[in-house]
């Protein structure tokens, strides 16, 4: 596995390379794309003239809001339905083809229903977010042994108690799923948002670029959010894995 | 009919109803300068489909569609294969296609359009890029998984490698292959669509842009149960051949 991430980095160095060189040479003409090294250089300035301070802190909150709302309602929704088949398997024809409608189609109708503010941006990355997160709690509670829950009825533990000891640990790497696909979701949702129609953030700030042919802004920030999702989202699977392994030890 | 496949069919059903009866209530707490109610959406759609101009658009967009979806399904068929096949290539490019599935690939838009230009190329590209991935994943999985004795077994009788692939490999793994034609269809569907939404003159994500910016909320709501309506039906038939294949393969 260590020969694989080492292969892996040197796959990713030589594209990067690749891509320096077919830019330096002209192969690759400057108005379409800019030399790596020249994004990086141009990003750093960017960041340190603070100009972007304001879009960067709007969409993270945007995000973290899009997100939080999805785990707090998923969990929720996915545990009250979770008792109820009836309800369960009527709704699971809704669950497995929510992600083949295109959300952001109804961004134009959330933006009559709520003006251009944030709203509709969270909404869309909640709405991209949220079906990942019940179907991830289900999935958990799901593989919570029977045996677990029997002790902890021979303990006589009450639900919260039964919740903090045995559903909440045991399902967790599950949950945790579902927390990175929110995360990501949620990025995908708001940024599309921005980049369709908004007047702030990130996504707004690289649609405008690309309208100027700025691309001194442009790659720069296409760059900061690949590598702030690539590394968000690694880190959450880390600790998925670590979770799943910790669970399949005990 | 036999009781198991009527229960899906009832259960859909149900959820369809249950989505009008929301619609109507949601209709009547807005008001109607956000939306438009259940019959009278259907009827102007109705009626939109009775004029040329707007059989163009539509014409557009499944031209779009259709030759993303056959570039993602090739393409993606062609790298899961591969990868599924040879055990280390997966080692290394694994982690690399699930970072780029979690990207917001809305910000390569610019790039795409750069590289492609305005009009159809541009809006088959971003559709292929966003179908490609969980195709590719989904066959890598599916092959890595398929039972060593029946590769053992091609082995023995001297297989030539094509026929490994298209006499044992491909039919023990179609049903995962499946799956991740069903998500990659989806996943086009959406790409395609905000291609269209971005520099571009014609298609049915053009008219959403248009519609937005006139605040006309009928064209609006019509073109997005056109497209609600097409996604979730077509998903619902992919749904009902990817359990026939599961189970039939179980």
């Amino acid at each position: 596995m260590r020969r694989a991430a080492v292969f892996r980095l040197a796959l990713v160095v030589a594209g990067i390379v690749l891509l320096e060189l077919l830019c330096r040479t002209g192969r690759i003409d400057r108005l379409t794309m800019q030399p790596p090294s020249e994004m990086v250089r141009d990003l750093v300035v960017l960041l340190a003239s603070g100009r972007m301070n304001g879009a960067m802190l709007k969409t993270l909150v945007n995000v973290a809001a899009a997100a939080t709302l999805a785990v707090v309602a998923g969990v929720v929704f996915g545990v009250g339905i979770h008792r109820y088949r009836a309800l369960r398997q009527g709704l699971e024809p809704l669950f497995a083809t929510y992600y083949a409608i295109p959300v952001y189609a109804f961004y134009p109708m959330l933006i009559i229903l709520f003006g251009l503010g944030d709203m509709p941006q969270i909404l869309i990355g909640f709405m991209l977010s949220v079906v990942a997160v019940i179907v991830s709690t289900l999935s958990g509670l799901d593989r919570v042994l029977p045996v677990l829950v029997k002790t902890a009825r021979v303990y006589r533990l009450g639900p919260i108690a039964t919740a903090r000891k045995i559903t909440l640990p045991s399902a967790a790497p599950y949950l945790l799923t579902g927390v990175r696909l929110a995360v990501a979701y949620a990025f995908i949702g708001v940024i599309g948002a921005e980049f369709i129609m908004s007047q702030t953030g990130i996504g707004y700030e690289i649609s405008f670029a690309y309208d100027n042919f700025d691309n001194k802004v442009m790659y720069p920030l296409i760059l900061l959010i690949l590598v702030v999702s690539v590394v968000v989202n690694a880190s959450l699977s880390r600790w998925e894995k670590a979770l799943l392994q910790r669970r399949s030890r005990t | 009919m036999t009781a198991q496949s009527w229960s899906p069919a009832r259960n859909s059903l149900i959820v369809f109803a249950l989505v009008l009866i929301a619609w109507q209530i949601l209709f009547v707490a807005v008001g109607p300068q956000a939306m438009t109610p259940p019959l009278e959406t259907i009827g102007y759609l109705a009626q939109l489909l009775t004029t040329a101009a707007f059989w163009g658009h539509v014409e557009e967009t499944s031209r779009a569609f259709l030759l993303a979806l056959l570039l993602a399904v090739v393409l993606g068929l062609f790298i899961g294969f591969l990868l599924g096949a040879h055990r280390f290539s997966r080692d290394v490019c694994e982690s690399i296609l699930v970072a780029f599935y979690s990207i917001p690939k809305i910000t390569l838009y610019p790039i795409i359009l750069l590289v492609f230009g305005l009009g159809l190329p541009a809006k088959i590209a971003f559709g292929t890029i966003h179908g490609i991935v969980p195709i590719a994943i989904f066959t890598m999985g599916a092959v890595s998984n398929v039972s060593p004795i029946l590769i053992k077994t091609a082995r023995v009788l001297k297989l030539r490698p094509w026929r490994v692939v298209a006499a044992v490999l491909f039919p023990a793994a179609l049903p995962e292959i499946f799956t991740g034609i069903r998500v990659g269809f989806a996943l086009t569907l959406i790409g395609t669509l905000l291609g269209e939404m971005f520099g571009s003159q014609r298609g049915l994500g053009y008219l959403l842009m248009t519609a937005i910016g006139l605040q006309n909320v009928k064209l609006i709501m019509a073109v997005t149960l056109l497209i609600v309506l097409f996604a979730a039906s077509v998903s619902t038939i992919l749904i009902v051949i990817d359990h026939r294949l599961h189970r039939r393969m179980a």
